[in-house]
């Protein structure tokens, strides 16, 4: 996926060595910190944290089972919300969702509870003598999901707890979607996504299928026929394009393209690696591809955005890691050019510098160059549209690039589902999906149950 | 600065700030630190007759909050266990290294006037000040007659006193178990008996937690446990309560009381004596932190009293206990509701909660789009003090007195109360 890198050299040394640069961002709490921090609790009533939660997870509740002592209840608590609650903990921007709402922000401490770590610790020290949900009685009916990816995977955990048989189809060769191949290495690292697919499909009733791809081997109109719901956990596969010549030169590459081979990575020291990196975006792929970039050795890492900070989409939080990284920031600069070099090969990028004229960004006709060997484009992704170009496909009502969904995440057409990233409803958070698959099961459940008792 | 120093039934001290008869006084060693240290005076762990107790391993427990602090601790220790004369010895050569210093013997004996005649000259050739009758300690020592088993009898209480009294001249201090329906018995009995002072509470009987695997309280002696003494902060209430009851009861009113039960810090010590103790007892804090933390006892303490200009101890001694009466004589017409400072407010709703499910569904939550307010419905609020309580922010929640315009009626003046006019019958008839 990234061969416009081959020319690079590889980040060399031993992938010993550049595995421990990978390891856990943030460490795990200790059982005593764990005891201190989730002392610190409120308890509030009609919590806001819960509120702020996409997936509603009872955050009072599962605190209050790790202060005293129910480490497996407080798991629970969190996996009846969100099955992923072990990769959201790592993952979610809790700094904008559950701990910017703790009422500890506003006290004397103006600290928020450390909720993303305390769930981290209840997950990670559960002890299931078996999978901690039972299915429900055989309901004799059998959904197609389409994309293994937390939206996918959420919604058929919960229609096999509602006593569903489930076909997954996943396009790779390994289910999890954005948290296998999509999300930082050190923010997930190790197997851990694996093993939380692991722990999910435990619960019985649901049977994946790899290379399965939309649009290719597998075809809407099919599965409406052989199934009795459809649910489309589809995604952004597609990574936007700049629009600029010499985008596909060898030294450019999507970022997601880079990350997921990262992921996947058995050597790491193989990597190509550029000397100077360029990476164009501001939201948390950017970061993420910024500070990889960086730990495995490029000498400059240079993000470049078209905005000012504030409009950034990455957080806070997230542009925190990025300087304490090394990572250069530029604002105000659009890319205008590709700089190639005598053999066609990136050298770097021009851009123009920005302004904001009556509300609206626009160029001030004034230029800069930043040399790079390598340039990754983490400008957001879209759908692939070869996935729905079937006849029923292309029934599917839009709303812009994305899926058009009900409050119950039905499209247009009867019997089919959509949800995560994919569907407009949202932020295109792992959380959200959860809940989008979450709640499309429900709705797929009830709309069954509905037309049998009809 | 403050005069901290205190004449208690004669006994004289530096300071008020005793160490307890416990493990801290168990031996010169320790209790010359604890003189090094500052404090005022010890009362010497228990001696008993020979041959000295023998006590079992693993002798403590404790009930711990969740920071790991120390909210009660529990004993199954018993009396002294090393003999009578390395006792006698070693207080005999303290005293006299330390004469401006409290040194008080506790003492444990046989209900038999034999014993208390023999050993009483000899606690008084110690030099000591003082003695303490221990007919507290709860666990162990009743089953052979002894602690508790006395303290719980108040007409053994007033024998024995009588004998010490008889067969010492040095002044008597009983100190009473807790482990009682109304302390003002055995007290009024010791007073009886011609007690100088009493110490108050031994102490209460307690199993603090258990090995849930095990199925075994703790301390765990092998696969089995019993029943021990209770202590530390968490008894506080419970022993200020019994101190006020004997300072206030008319029998035993201007009685010395030596305060125990709970006292860590300077603040403890000067509720105890504003309900009426003349001098305090600490253990359990020691215990915890060591001897040094007299010092932030007599510095807090001093400060205090600077700043409220009370010039020495007997200033503020007992200032609380005219505060101090029956249900029936508090003001019926005094009413306080509950006001939230909105701008201290972090909105956690437990105000609202604890309200609406137990109690008298007085605080509104108002939701506004994501936002939630919490506002005091005034017509409902009874004053209960819930909400204040539960609130998290310190100063958020005040209770506001308000202007009733009525005068003070106490319950037995009170229309509403059928029997007001018996109940104040009863008052006269007990004045008189």
């Amino acid at each position: 996926m990234i061969e416009s890198l081959h020319h690079l050299p590889p980040a060399g040394g031993a992938h010993g060595a550049l595995s421990e640069r990978f390891s856990d961002l943030a460490p795990a709490l200790t059982a005593r910190q764990a005891a201190i921090e989730s002392d610190r609790c409120l308890y509030c009533y009609d919590a806001p944290c819960t509120r702020a939660c996409p997936t509603g997870i009872d955050v009072a509740s599962f605190i209050r089972n790790i202060h005293d002592g129910n480490v497996d209840g407080a798991a629970v608590t969190i996996l009846k919300q969100n099955i992923f609650g072990g990769a959201c903990a790592r993952v979610c921007p809790t700094e904008i969702l559950c701990e910017d709402a703790c009422v500890r922000n506003d006290d004397a401490e103006g600290q928020p509870v450390k909720i993303g770590l305390l769930q981290r610790h209840a997950i990670d020290n559960a002890h299931f003598a078996g999978h901690p949900f039972q299915r429900a009685p055989s309901t004799g009916r059998t959904i197609a999901v389409v994309g293994a990816g937390p939206a996918g995977l959420s919604c058929a955990h919960r229609l096999a707890m509602l006593g569903h048989d489930v076909v997954v189809f996943e396009a790779r060769e390994k289910a999890g979607g954005l948290n296998e191949y999509g999300i930082a290495k050190y923010k997930l690292p190790g197997d851990f996504a694996q093993r939380e697919v692991e722990f999910l499909l435990s619960i019985g009733g649901i049977d994946v299928q790899y290379g399965s791809v939309l649009g290719v081997n597998l075809h809407l109109q099919d599965l409406h026929a052989r199934y009795d719901a459809v649910f489309l956990g589809l995604g952004l596969g597609a990574s936007r394009r700049l629009g600029l010549t010499g985008e596909d030169a060898p030294g450019f590459a999507a970022a997601i393209d880079y990350i997921a081979t990262l992921r996947q990575a058995g050597d790491l020291a193989a990597l190509p690696v550029p000397r100077r990196a360029i990476v164009i975006g501001a939201g948390n792929t950017a970061v993420d591809m910024a500070v990889q970039i960086g730990r495995l050795g490029a000498d400059e890492v240079t993000l470049v955005y078209r905005r000012g900070y504030e409009a950034m989409s990455a957080t806070g939080h997230e542009i925190e890691i990025a300087q304490t990284n090394g990572v250069r920031i530029r604002t105000w600069a659009a890319p205008h050019e590709v700089l190639l070099d005598d053999a066609g090969r990136v050298r770097g990028m021009r851009f123009e510098r920005t302004q904001l004229t009556d509300g609206r960004l626009a160029g001030t006709g004034e230029y800069l160059d930043i040399a790079a060997d390598g340039v990754f484009k983490a400008i957001g992704q879209h759908m692939d549209e070869a996935a729905l170009l079937d006849p029923l496909a292309r029934e599917l009502e839009r709303a812009g690039d994305k899926i058009h969904v009900d409050a119950q995440f039905r499209t247009k057409l009867p019997g089919v589902y959509a949800g995560g990233d994919c569907v407009a409803p949202g932020q295109d958070l792992t959380v959200q999906a959860v809940q989008h698959g979450k709640l499309a099961a429900h709705a797929i459940h009830n709309d069954i149950l509905s037309k049998a008792e009809a | 600065m403050a005069d901290l120093s205190i004449d208690f039934c004669g006994i004289k001290s530096p300071n008020p700030f005793w160490l307890a008869s416990a493990p801290p006084t168990d031996k010169a060693y320790n209790v010359v630190r604890a003189f090094e240290a500052g404090w005022g005076g010890v009362v010497w762990k228990t001696l008993g007759e020979d041959p000295p107790a023998v006590n079992v391993s693993s002798r403590y427990s404790a009930l711990h909050g969740k920071n790991r602090e120390v909210i009660g601790f529990n004993n199954i220790e018993l009396i002294t266990d090393r003999s009578l004369e390395i006792n006698l010895r070693e207080i005999t050569a303290v005293k006299k290294a330390w004469p401006d210093r409290a040194l008080i013997v506790s003492m444990m004996l046989p209900c038999e006037e034999a014993p208390w005649r023999e050993l009483l000259p000899l606690v008084e050739a110690t030099g000591a000040d003082g003695i303490e009758l221990n007919f507290g300690c709860p666990h162990g020592m009743p089953e052979r007659g002894m602690g508790a088993a006395v303290g719980q009898q108040p007409d053994l209480i007033e024998s024995v006193t009588r004998w010490c009294k008889t067969y010492s001249r040095l002044p008597v201090i009983v100190k009473l178990t807790p482990n009682i329906t109304d302390v003002r018995a055995p007290a009024r009995a010791a007073l009886a008996g011609g007690a100088d002072a009493v110490s108050l509470i031994n102490t209460i009987n307690s199993i603090t937690h258990l090995d849930l695997d095990r199925m075994v309280a703790f301390p765990a002696v092998g696969g089995a446990s019993t029943h021990g003494g209770y202590c530390g902060t968490a008894v506080k209430p419970i022993a200020l309560n019994m101190v006020a009851e004997i300072a206030r009861d008319p029998v035993t009113r201007g009685l010395p009381i030596s305060g125990i039960g709970g006292i860590g810090n300077w603040r403890d010590a000067a509720e105890f004596i504003a309900l009426g103790a003349g001098s305090v007892q600490v253990c359990t804090a020691a215990m915890l932190h060591g001897f040094r933390i007299v010092e932030e006892m007599k510095d807090g303490l001093s400060r205090w009293m600077d700043s409220k200009g009370y010039e020495n101890i007997a200033a503020f001694s007992r200032k609380a206990v005219p505060n101090t009466t029956d249900w029936k004589y508090l003001d019926m017409n005094y009413q306080v509701i509950a006001h939230i400072d909105q701008d201290k407010c972090i909105a956690c709703g437990r105000c609202h909660v604890a309200c609406e499910d137990t109690s008298h569904q007085a605080v509104a939550r108002i939701v506004d789009g994501n936002a939630r307010r919490y506002e005091v419905i005034d017509q409902e609020c009874v004053g209960c003090n819930l909400c204040e309580i539960t609130c998290p922010v310190e100063g958020c929640i005040t209770m506001v007195p308000q202007q009733t315009g009525k005068p003070y009626m106490n319950w037995t003046q009170d229309p509403r109360n059928p029997r007001a006019e018996a109940v104040g019958a009863l008052e006269v008839a007990a004045v008189k």
